[in-house]
């Protein structure tokens, strides 16, 4: 009954109207704004969920896809639809943006309205970009996007957050606008702002490697790949709660998107060629970052490196392939790195979210991120305790839950790679032990360490709610992937057959 | 047949469900209730599977319950294997884990963590049942890794103690060392195979074994061997082989109960199940078997030595667990496959014994663990003392006693054994069984004979920094424990009596025919098997063999000086001052992380290399977290003081991070 409809349009532009309705009936009314506000969310989560269930599995072709006619005289059109990849990231956006609102509940005082109204926009934003079919569509929600996050963290951030907007502002647009510059070259090629028409078009091989680097430096930025991930760790620090939710549980994985959707299919010849370094960076992610994570002093800076260090198995799941074919001759291997970066993102959405609003929940309490400013907190607040342990063990990826599905499928592709890759990818079980669990020993163990520590109370319902919420997606992943695999498996394995065609 | 296994499996884990999240809510008793439930049913079905099993006729049973996932052909699945093998070790945790929740009524009765400890240990059950029945690697690895976890949140149970909370964490990242190793021994085989199943791999070993990998250009190696080396080092975490060994000792924070659970009993003896289930592939890897031999032999006799120095009476019992670790893993490595795991068998018998023996005489000198204190319970404590004498007895391998059976085998098989290391692990372990002696009787004979020295308490009394005054403080007046501490003690005596008996059938019958698959040339069991005519014969052969009498002439030496003449263990030390010092440092690997990890790194091996300033204390840190070990022989005032250090500028690596956090973190 609701195939027909256009569930993306609406999953778009309800929560930026929502967003706007918000902004103009609470202005003055914080509580009109948080009702309202949680209504757009909430109604956004529900209608999206068709989405999960109508999704036709066993087939790669777009779905839910709707056309109109948008610039015509330049070929672009208001094209819509998903496939495995994006479906899932649109729901984990869904959820992430209902835990964000009722996250700023209480925490946000100031301007409460223009807060929400943001994060609906962002919300329809980030959608809009999942689901866009036409490269311009995809590039304006791309750009867009940076406006309601730059005002999050520029309004409602910290001390010094002005440095960190610009920063942040600064990387994430230089990178975008020599992607803008590659689309236009293949629309002259092609005739067409279709993405599907440029993964068919034949491309040499000395402009496919332009065309790479610069979608790499767009998406490498996002995710964000050393050595340009350093905008990253001061956005955390300075944006407030919601804002590094989102930022962790979403705009990363945008890059991680852009590689499927644009690089390996549009490029496959100079991601052959350029794996390596690709490989490379993802290591280094994953262990100098691992080992940077380690000596973090503030909270949210710790979580921040420990994002970019998970987040290079995404990449690194990703250009596995050409690894995989030419040692193995076969490309047997690929699609499980390939869905191995993708189930780490969406792990990810689900383990750094909670992660950041633990912080959260301290820091509205003490007003502090510094780790040497807790101790014991499990002795004034033991489910507090008993949700960070579990998180923190879901970032250390322990079985069961879902930060170790991922990791997992991407150090058995990766062995299949090369024995080296797998062995230093293997190393985050060590590291990411190292720097969660010194984590947790000097927050949450001991005895409690000064007075403030002892005057915390407990989560309240609100907050039990989120962790809790948070939690169940953790571990029913961990325990039970099989669903999130049967939606993406046929469009990663028609990816896969797709970069295995040669484009010279 | 699915639903029994379930039950089994999913009993402990409702229990530990209700017991954890609804804690407040049913009280005390009402969380010991549950969790006994839970486990009492596990261990009834587990007593119904292995009768259908051993008697019934019962045949392999391997299925899988759901698929937790396809990708790239490969399917991912939980499932169950059921044979021999596993209805053994499902009968051993849960009969073992059944004791330690009785006994932990009386134990914990003090304690405000009362249900969350029922329901950490139930999720232990459920855990360990998850590994031991697996019948593929990622579950496998699920069970291995979810053990871990427990096990973690026991040993820092009393997380407002200093050292408990260091030593959890250090445990979990050596296990993590580890478990990174065999992560990579499980993508190897999967490299190879494309299956996770365990008959699907086992069925590719001998076409596996001819496989090479070039790691390196000019430096390939067996690619079965590579795998199952790295399997191995998964072990040598969980059943802390040297040099992984480090945290074992530590986890002695934790509560008595999960020691002798954890840490003596079930988990720890993980490594040998794995290696005893992975035989139809270790069986052809004559490099990894020769290294697990090695590992193994040097764990059973230097950590046994070890033992010999140590007052903390829980500290001597980890030392003898690490010791006998290491006999189960010779006994891999010599491919008496069942010899090892019936010793895992007899071992979680007298081990847990010995453990919660050692507990009810820390409760019975009021949570003093010094040995130097106590002397002469056995007019105290009767109950305990018999319980003891008999878990010892069985420890030294004394005849008619079941580690006689099995440690005598394994000794025996290790002498009929060829491949490369055998006659070095021969000695090993025979040498080892005078030191197991003498350490145990040492103990034995400190805590139960001689002069009561209980107003030396005070001396010794542990101090955990946690600002509470837990205990009496008083000279104790000890007393027998209550019945939930003596009826396991009572109830784990009897098998560790007579489960030496199974012998016959188990190690040269055909028991594990189905589980354990070896090859006929280095089919050591077989070939003792040919003499082997009955127990009584066994044990004839025994009396004659030059085990036995080291074992006497250990007992002999113990008894001579901790008896006879007191006052020469203290003259001895002095004139072995060199060794006894190199002992009490043990051999110097928590010092030498600590040096060269912590301290050393930036001076030595960055320095001359000439990494930036930045890099070193970031790669020092991680590693002086865990393996900085905070245990001086010098008392517990020293090691607190130590602990306190760690955690404010006098840990270097702190400092230096506090000097130049811009080098790590901007470098661009």
């Amino acid at each position: 009954m609701f195939a027909d409809w256009p569930i993306l349009s609406l999953l778009i532009w309800l929560p930026i109207l929502g967003g706007f309705l918000t902004l103009a009936a609470g202005r003055d009314a914080p509580v009109v704004a948080r009702r309202l506000g949680l209504s757009v969310a909430v109604a956004t989560f529900v209608a999206s969920l068709p989405l999960w269930f109508m999704f036709e599995r066993g087939t790669a072709e777009m779905q839910f896809q709707e056309v109109a006619s948008w610039i015509p005289a330049f070929n672009v059109n208001y094209h819509l639809g998903v496939d495995g990849i994006s479906m899932p990231l649109i729901l984990l956006t869904t959820l992430i943006t209902v835990v964000v609102v009722i996250a700023a509940w209480e925490s946000v005082k100031d301007r409460i309205a223009y807060y929400l109204a943001a994060m609906l926009v962002m919300e329809g934003l980030m959608i809009g970009m999942f689901a866009a079919m036409d490269a311009v569509l995809f590039y304006v929600f791309f750009e867009a996007m940076l406006i309601p996050m730059f005002l999050v963290i520029g309004i409602w951030g910290g001390p010094r957050r002005v440095y960190a907007t610009i920063k942040f502002f600064l990387y994430t647009f230089l990178g975008s606008v020599f992607m803008l510059v590659a689309l236009i070259w293949m629309y002259i090629q092609s005739g067409s702002f279709l993405i599907q028409d440029f993964h068919a078009l034949q491309i040499g091989m000395t402009a496919q490697i332009l065309i790479f680097l610069a979608f790499f430096l767009a998406f490498a930025v996002k995710i964000p790949m050393f050595p340009v991930h350093t905008w990253l760790p001061d956005a955390h620090v300075e944006a407030p709660t919601g804002g590094s939710v989102i930022l962790a549980a979403i705009m990363l994985k945008i890059g991680g998107y852009g590689f499927l959707r644009f690089s390996l299919p549009i490029t496959p010849d100079a991601s052959a060629v350029l794996d390596t370094l690709m490989i490379v960076l993802s290591l280094i992610a994953v262990v100098y970052i691992g080992v940077v994570a380690l000596i973090q002093s503030d909270m949210k800076k710790l979580i921040a490196y420990s994002s970019i260090a998970h987040m290079g198995f995404v990449t690194l799941g990703f250009f596995l392939a050409f690894y995989i074919y030419s040692n193995t001759g076969d490309w047997q291997g690929a699609s499980l790195g390939i869905a191995g970066g993708m189930v780490q993102m969406i792990s990810h959405g689900f383990i750094s979210a909670a992660m950041f609003l633990a912080v959260g929940v301290l820091y509205d309490r003490l007003h502090s991120r510094q780790i040497a400013d807790y101790g014991g907190v499990v002795n004034t607040m033991p489910w507090f305790a008993a949700f960070f342990v579990l998180f923190a063990m879901a970032n250390t990826g322990l079985p069961g839950t879902s930060g170790f599905v991922g990791e997992f499928m991407v150090i058995l592709a990766a062995f299949k790679a090369d024995f080296w890759i797998a062995f230093l990818a293997a190393t985050t079980l060590i590291l990411a032990a190292g720097y969660t669990l010194w984590l947790v020993k000097r927050v949450i163990f001991g005895t409690v360490a000064n007075e403030n520590v002892a005057g915390l109370s407990d989560m309240n319902r609100r907050e039990f709610f989120l962790m809790g919420l948070l939690a169940f997606f953790t571990l029913l992943l961990g325990v039970w992937p099989a669903p999130l695999l049967e939606v993406m498996n046929a469009t990663i394995d028609n990816l896969v057959a797709h970069i295995a065609h040669s484009k010279l | 047949m699915d639903t029994i296994y379930l039950l089994l499996v999913l009993a402990p884990l409702a229990g530990a469900i209700v017991a954890g999240l609804f804690g407040r809510q049913i009280g005390r008793v009402g969380a010991h209730s549950v969790t006994i439930a839970g486990v009492a049913i596990s261990f009834l079905l587990s007593v119904v599977v292995f009768y259908q099993h051993v008697f019934g006729g019962v045949g392999v049973y391997n299925e899988s319950v759901y698929t937790w996932m396809v990708s790239d052909g490969i399917r991912f699945e939980v499932g169950f294997l059921v044979d021999n093998l596993t209805a053994m070790m499902m009968l051993v945790v849960t009969f073992v884990s059944l004791m330690v929740h009785i006994y932990t009524i009386g134990y914990m009765q003090d304690d405000p963590g009362y249900q969350r400890f029922f329901a950490y240990i139930s999720l232990f059950t459920f855990s360990m049942l998850m590994l031991v029945m697996a019948n593929n690697f990622m579950q496998l690895f699920f069970g291995w890794e979810a053990v871990g976890l427990v096990s973690y949140l026991l040993i820092g149970f009393w997380y407002k103690r200093p050292t408990a909370i260091y030593a959890n964490m250090k445990a979990f990242i050596v296990n993590r060392v580890g478990d990174f190793g065999f992560l990579i021994g499980i993508a190897a085989l999967v490299f190879y195979t494309g299956s996770l199943n365990y008959t699907e791999v086992f069925a590719e070993g001998q076409a596996m074994s001819e496989a090479t990998i070039t790691i390196w250009p000019g430096w390939t190696f067996g690619l079965l061997d590579l795998a199952l080396i790295f399997l191995f080092i998964g072990a040598m975490g969980k059943s802390a082989q040297v040099p992984l060994h480090v945290w074992l000792p530590d986890s002695m924070e934790g509560p008595t109960p999960i020691s002798a659970l954890i840490h003596a009993a079930t988990m720890v003896t993980a490594g040998i199940f794995m290696v005893a289930r992975m035989s139809p592939l270790y069986e052809f890897s004559v490099p990894a078997l020769s290294f697990i031999l090695v590992i193994g032999a040097i764990t059973a006799f230097f950590m046994g030595l070890i033992g010999l120095v140590q007052n903390d009476i829980k500290r001597v019992v980890a030392y003898s667990t690490l010791s006998q670790l290491g006999y189960m893993t010779v006994a891999l490595g010599a491919s008496a496959y069942a010899a090892g795991v019936f010793h895992l068998m007899t071992h979680a018998f007298f081990k847990a014994l010995l453990f919660l023996a050692a507990g009810s005489v820390i409760i019975a000198m009021h949570h003093l663990q010094d040995m130097r204190a106590m002397g002469g319970l056995r007019r105290h404590m009767p109950i305990t003392y018999v319980t003891a004498l008999i878990g010892s007895l069985a420890l030294i391998g004394f005849p008619f006693f079941s580690g006689f059976f099995s440690k005598d085998a394994i000794i025996e098989a290790v002498g009929y054994s060829e491949i490369p290391g055998a006659t070095f692990a021969y000695w090993m372990v025979l040498l080892g069984v005078f030191v197991t002696a003498l350490y145990t009787f040492r103990m034995f004979f400190m805590v139960f004979h001689g002069e009561e020295r209980y107003d030396q308490a005070h001396h010794y009394m542990p101090d955990h920094g946690d600002g509470e005054d837990h205990h009496h403080h008083g000279t104790p007046h000890p007393h027998e424990t209550p019945w939930v501490v003596t009826l396991p003690l009572i109830l784990l005596a009897i098998p560790s009596v007579v489960a030496g008996y199974f012998i016959g059938p188990m190690l040269f019958g055909d028991f594990f025919a189905d589980s354990i698959f070896v090859s006929e040339a280095k089919d050591v069991l077989a070939q003792k098997g040919e003499s082997y005519t009955g127990v009584f014969g066994f044990v004839l052969h025994g009396l004659v063999a030059p085990a036995f009498w080291f074992a006497m002439a250990g007992l002999a030496t113990a008894w001579y000086l901790y008896i006879k003449r007191p006052d020469l263990p203290a003259v001895i030390a002095d004139r072995l001052r060199p060794g006894v010092r190199i002992l009490e440092d043990k051999y110097g690997f928590d010092r030498f992380n600590d040096w060269f990890f912590a301290g050393g790194t930036r001076r030595r091996a960055f320095g001359g290399l000439g990494v930036g300033p930045g890099a070193p204390c970031a790669v020092r840190l991680p590693l002086s977290l865990c393996i900085r070990d905070d245990h001086r022989p010098a008392g517990p005032d020293v090691r607190l003081r130590d602990l306190r250090g760690f955690d404010d500028d006098r840990c270097e690596a702190h400092r230096c991070f506090k000097e130049r956090p811009c080098l790590l973190t901007g470098p661009f």
